[in-house]
């Protein structure tokens, strides 16, 4: 396990059809070395057939996938030498801890020496030295997780392939391991591949984060960008929660706009580098709960709202709030707990506001099934 | 005994009445005339060690069985594992195929066997007429025979435990094996085969205690020159009515069986094997 740098990978105009049905269309993705990518999206939204097309578990219809510049996608699985973490770990259940993370070097005829001291190396990465005797069935969850993480490592691959490495685990565990996968990563410099359908997990893991919806690539970007600006609606909404307001553009200026939303004036001021929209024309806005804030007897905000809480419920770190408003319908709100000036409870009338940089213009998304 | 427990006693009397006087109680009154006919003693167990004829029969029966079962599972095996890899449809056909001899009569097959293999039989007849022998060869009337009708009766035995076994083995776990590195060839030996050994041990006890009381087939088959132990029996009792020496031989049937049973026991789970579910 030498701290080798990683390796490049590039997706090139994929597409898998089966018969009518197109699971992935035409995406294309790159991931630089030593980066960890998080394809992201709704079961069927194509995220596990493109990992598998990596893989070259599954043939693509169309397209290519490149490693370091070199086509590999008539490569057959055994011949790509890329670790995988499967969904439930598909440990061999008749071989022991060791022999499991020995199995890649056993196929490649290494010899007895050389791989017990591998596979010592390996279970010492993932902590489970003492358990190397043991049979899959006998360890937990998160030891089986980890067993699978030292088999897919144990053979120096190229690239670290992931699918739905934590979806099995509590909640609890699940946290754990992603700080374990994290630390693992930035310790060993590997090109890792992830695919989920948490967006939590992809949130705290990733470098880069492919959000995918109906086999199409809809954004690409590291976190923050793809929370902060997300490009259409189905982003704001599946990477977190968000309200959404739409509203007629009054007037531009430089860096912003005035919008008329159900006849409230809201201001918008452009974070990103962006044209402003004319005037006359239709924006969707994202803004996320938490940005909004609660105003107190006479304190002002750059957009301000009056409603009455509809519904609350206490999170712990915060109160989650549903305010009908007069003008914008429903908005949700997220405050901290620990410094609300109030105690939520349903009728009580309240003031919300928020910054002109917090809301950000969405577009509408395609509809699926449309393939222009 | 609670009130319970007796209630549920009173439930299953008539299944334990209809064992006890249709099967246990013969079985005893076997095991009784095998150490009282002719002559009270163990008398014809020391047979078993002194007459070379009742050696044989219990020798030609082993081989039999033992050469039966390694050919039926290897047969089996290829069948199972066809029909695991097969799609849905071709592997509803698959079935058909395995389970539509097991509605035929046995007697009825071992005819088929006889007509086939026979002097002037299909076998020997197609052999000839393209040049390759000039001699029919000796297919039927011999162990020869005898294997060839017992292994066919029994491949579909030795599918049905594999093909479970097989069934149950995770598609995935043969996609990492080749994810990680491992040719077709090595999947199949390293992880396929493995995990479907219960099936395979499961099969072989299966079809080994089916052959050991085989009669009708070698009967037929074996046209009266090979005997094998249940043919060796219904001639000590039907024909020359020695029903000590009959009775001996068929305790000796049963007590293999039970070895065989309680030696596997403790290799593979025999209640799953015989459909008691996990």
């Amino acid at each position: 396990m030498s701290g080798a740098a990683g390796h490049a990978l590039a997706i090139r105009g994929l597409t898998k059809r089966y018969g009518a049905f197109t699971a992935v269309d035409d995406v294309s993705l790159d991931v630089a070395q030593g980066q960890f990518l998080t394809l992201l999206g709704p079961s069927g939204s194509g995220k596990t057939t493109i990992l598998m097309a990596v893989a070259g578990f599954v043939e693509p219809t169309a397209g290519a996938v490149l490693l370091d510049g070199r086509d590999i996608t008539p490569l057959p699985p055994e011949r790509r030498e890329f670790g995988m973490v499967f969904q439930g770990y598909a440990l061999f259940p008749h071989m022991s801890v060791a022999e499991n993370v020995g199995f890649p070097l056993r196929v490649r005829g290494q010899s007895r020496a050389d791989r017990d001291a591998k596979v010592r190396a390996a279970l010492d990465l993932v902590q489970l030295e003492k358990f190397a005797d043991r049979l899959p069935r006998q360890l937990s969850g998160g030891q089986q997780q980890r067993v699978a993480l030292a088999r897919a490592l144990v053979f120096d691959p190229t690239l670290l392939l992931l699918d739905e490495p934590l979806s099995a685990l509590d909640k609890k565990l699940r946290a754990e391991l992603q700080e374990e996968l994290k630390a693992l990563h930035r310790r060993i410099g590997r090109t890792f591949v992830n695919v989920t359908h948490d967006q939590e997990e992809a949130l705290s893991l990733s470098d880069t984060i492919a959000i995918l919806n109906h086999g199409k690539l809809v954004q690409v970007g590291g976190p923050t960008a793809l929370y902060e600006r997300p490009r259409t609606r189905f982003v704001a909404d599946f990477l977190g929660k968000s309200n959404f307001l739409e509203g007629t553009v009054r007037e531009s200026t430089l860096d912003g706009f005035a919008l008329e939303a159900g006849g409230a004036r809201l201001q918008v001021k452009l974070t990103a580098p962006a044209f402003p929209p004319p005037g006359g024309s239709v924006v969707l806005l994202s803004l996320r709960p938490e940005k909004l804030a609660l105003l107190a007897e006479g304190e002002t905000a750059d957009n301000m709202v009056e409603g009455t809480i509809r519904a609350w419920s206490y999170l712990g770190a915060g109160f989650s709030l549903v305010v009908a408003t007069e003008h914008l319908g429903e908005i949700r709100a997220v405050l901290p707990a620990w410094k609300a000036a109030i105690a939520p409870a349903e009728g009580l009338r309240l003031r919300l506001g928020w910054a002109a940089d917090a809301a950000v213009p969405v577009e509408e998304d395609a509809p699926p099934g449309d393939t222009t | 005994m609670t009130r319970t427990g007796l209630g549920w006693w009173v439930l299953i009397l008539p299944a334990v009445l209809l064992l006890l006087v249709f099967y246990i109680a013969p079985i005893a009154q076997v095991l009784a005339i095998s150490f009282s006919e002719p002559e009270p003693g163990f008398g014809n167990y020391e047979r078993l060690f002194t007459s070379e004829s009742v050696q044989r029969v219990i020798l030609t029966t082993l081989r039999i069985c033992l050469i039966t079962t390694v050919l039926a599972l290897l047969l089996g095996f290829a069948v199972a594992y066809a029909i695991t890899l097969a799609s849905p449809r071709a592997r509803s056909w698959w079935m058909l195929a395995v389970l539509v001899p097991l509605w035929i009569s046995v007697l009825v097959r071992a005819f088929a066997w006889v007509t086939l293999l026979r002097r002037q039989g299909l076998v020997n007849d197609t052999l000839m007429s393209w040049g390759l022998i000039s001699e029919p060869l000796p297919l039927v009337w011999n162990e020869f025979g005898i294997l060839v009708g017992m292994v066919h009766y029994m491949v579909p035995f030795a599918v049905l435990p594999m093909l479970s076994a097989m069934r149950e083995i995770d598609p995935r776990l043969l996609a990492a094996a080749r994810g990680l590195g491992a040719s077709r060839g090595q999947v199949f030996r390293q992880v396929f085969l493995p995990l479907s050994m219960p099936g395979v041990i499961a099969s072989g006890v299966l079809v080994f205690i089916f052959s050991l009381g085989f009669y009708i087939t070698p009967a037929i088959l074996g046209g009266g020159k090979t005997l094998m132990v249940a043919e060796w029996i219904s001639l000590q009792i039907l024909d020359l009515i020695r029903w000590g020496l009959g009775t001996m031989m068929a305790t000796m049937l049963i007590v293999a069986i039970l070895v065989t049973l309680a030696v596997f026991s403790r290799v593979v789970d025999l209640r799953r094997m015989f459909g008691a579910g996990g």
